[in-house]
């Protein structure tokens, strides 16, 4: 039931895709090589994603963690 | 943006032209599938340099490797690379009268594009949006076929001569006749192909210290015609009044370049419907300053005549002025005649001049005899002289027509360039893998249309163009709107961000159109 429309809507979507990149005029030998260089490049940018932003987020939190904290501190010795 | 133009009084009726502008998104998605084909584009160029792939296009010969390169110009390498790809919607072989259906020949392609066999099938009964047939002329039964007939077993088809030495027949007098009765000038005089008859007859008004002004987007025709003349041309932007004003102005302050003596003549070229845009020159605008700076006007009706106003004699009757303003009317008997040939209008002098001294009348043969009588017979029945009124009918259809259309594809939210009242509809495409799927898809539910393309248009800017005519009924304008609407939604065409509130039951007259902004 929704499968079907589902489905449908993410045909059109292919379809859309293969019309704004030309692919839609392309030889299957050429529609192959356009594929695979794009779905390559997409892996591997995927792939450097998931190795480098996680520390990239973590470093950066701890680095305004640090800055907080300090103020924290400052703020205990104050008072005291 | 719709908006009603009063200038001074000068118009009669509201203008309502509107090019909306390209969307950013739609611009930059356009831009990367032509960088997309381009890479390609040199992809195969460079196999078929290495031998990798057959090599199927024209190269120059071994010996000729060492000259000037021929095929290597931008324009060679789209015609390689890209136009090759969607050829397939262009050059369709046709097999019947070009009415408001047609039968075309199926044919296949089995090496994408560069050769074609047919399959022998006929497919019938395809709704023709392509043709110039404005006002259904374009028939292979009725009165008009039957006097072109009888003219035919009367005299033949050749004429065998040129018009100054033994082509001049009776029928061109009469046809000359009345084409000056038609337009409401002193004289005409008719030619045999509409191309030379801008060609060959613009050297023969303007020479060597004339100022030419023409238009921007004007016809390949009118731009030969100048460019042959030997006069300085200068163009101003389409149908801005403004910018011709000035180059008007400055013409007339500073003379010729070097030697700043005054100009001989100043002759500015304007056609009366731009066909790949569907807009309708500013001609009252264009008279008062033709008046006012003392220039001659040169006016090209091809597409216009027959097609508006209200008895259906152009662009000068929609607007309700003096067909004795324009100094030389010219127009075309191929689009609402169903005939070929052009025709030139005017005085009496001008028109004796052009009959010594135009290339065309000296070295061109001139009309065959049948395409003349199609052409007497059409304008009489337009003229309402053959004693029905069909031809007023016809005028009228073509009008309504026109308004149902573009109000129609404008309420689904396509972007439509030009004016509210011409009967050429262009449906901007943008993308070029768009343009080979549109005539595809248009193609396999029964409907021929032309789409336009790099290099007749800016090269993001490529449209479908439609070609309304009064023989289409309202049930083949209603099938053919619910397939644009279907093929719209597959190929996601509705790019406009004007969307218009669907008219009622209001007539034309009251102009404002109710926008709302998504």
């Amino acid at each position: 039931m929704d499968f079907k429309s589902m489905k449908y809507y993410l045909y059109w979507l292919y379809c859309q895709f293969e019309l704004i990149t030309c692919s839609y005029l392309m030889e299957p030998w050429e529609k192959l090589l356009f594929y695979t260089f794009n779905i390559t490049m997409l892996v591997m940018i995927s792939y450097t994603a998931y190795l480098f932003i996680p520390v990239h987020i973590s470093t950066a939190f701890q680095f305004f963690l640090h800055l907080l904290g300090n103020q924290h501190e400052n703020a205990v010795s104050i008072v005291k | 943006i719709n908006h009603v133009v009063h200038n001074g009084g000068l118009y009669k009726r509201p203008f309502n032209e509107a090019f909306e502008e390209t969307p950013m998104l739609v611009a930059v998605l356009t831009y990367v599938g032509y960088g997309v084909l381009t890479l390609f584009g040199y992809l195969r160029d460079f196999m078929r340099q290495w031998k990798i792939e057959k090599c199927q296009n024209a190269i120059e010969r071994e010996e000729q490797k060492d000259f000037v390169p021929l095929y290597q110009d931008f324009e060679n390498f789209y015609t390689r690379n890209l136009y090759m790809r969607i050829r397939d919607s262009w050059n369709r072989p046709i097999c019947s009268v070009p009415g408001a259906k047609v039968d075309m020949m199926e044919r296949v392609s089995h090496d994408y594009n560069w050769t074609f066999t047919y399959t022998g099938k006929v497919i019938k009964g395809i709704i023709n949006m392509g043709s110039y047939n404005y006002l259904g002329f374009a028939q292979n039964n009725g009165t008009c076929q039957q006097a072109a007939a009888k003219v035919l077993s009367q005299y033949g088809a050749g004429v065998c001569s040129s018009r100054q030495e033994m082509g001049n027949l009776d029928k061109h007098e009469e046809l000359e006749k009345l084409v000056a009765r038609f337009l409401g000038v002193e004289s005409a005089m008719a030619y045999g192909m509409g191309f030379a008859t801008n060609s060959m007859n613009i050297p023969a008004l303007v020479g060597k210290g004339c100022l030419i002004l023409s238009d921007e987007l004007n016809h390949a025709s009118l731009v030969l015609g100048a460019r042959l003349s030997g006069a300085t041309i200068r163009i101003f932007k389409h149908n801005n009044m403004q910018s011709l004003e000035k180059l008007l102005k400055d013409a007339i302050v500073h003379g010729q370049p070097r030697t700043r003596r005054p100009w001989k003549k100043i002759l500015i070229l304007v056609e009366g419907i731009y066909s790949m845009e569907g807009s309708i020159v500013r001609l009252p605008e264009v008279i008062a300053l033709k008046k006012k700076y003392k220039s001659y006007l040169y006016l090209d009706e091809a597409h216009s005549i027959g097609a508006l106003g209200p008895n259906g004699r152009g662009v000068v009757d929609y607007f309700g002025l003096n067909p004795e303003d324009v100094d030389v009317m010219m127009g075309t008997f191929t689009k609402s005649f169903g005939a070929a040939g052009g025709y030139i209008g005017g005085k009496k002098e001008l028109i004796d001049y052009l009959r010594t001294y135009s290339h065309s009348a000296v070295y061109a043969t001139s009309l065959s005899p049948p395409v003349v009588e199609q052409i007497i017979t059409s304008m009489k029945c337009i003229m309402g002289e053959d004693g029905t009124t069909f031809g007023k009918e016809c005028v009228q259809q073509l009008a309504e027509n026109t308004r149902y259309f573009r109000r129609r594809l404008k309420e689904m939210g396509f972007i439509i360039y030009g004016n509210e009242d011409s009967p050429v509809v262009p449906l901007m495409l943008y993308m070029p893998a768009k343009i080979g799927a549109f005539g595809r898809e248009m193609l396999k539910r029964n409907i021929g249309v032309v789409v336009v393309g790099f290099p007749a248009t800016p090269i993001i800017e490529s449209r479908a163009r439609f070609c309304l005519s009064a023989a289409h009924t309202k049930e083949m304008l209603d099938t053919a709107l619910k397939e644009i609407n279907e093929v719209g939604d597959l190929l996601q065409l509705k790019y406009s961000r004007h969307r218009l509130v669907p008219l009622l039951d209001r007539p034309f007259d009251e102009t404002t159109y109710e926008e709302t902004e998504d």
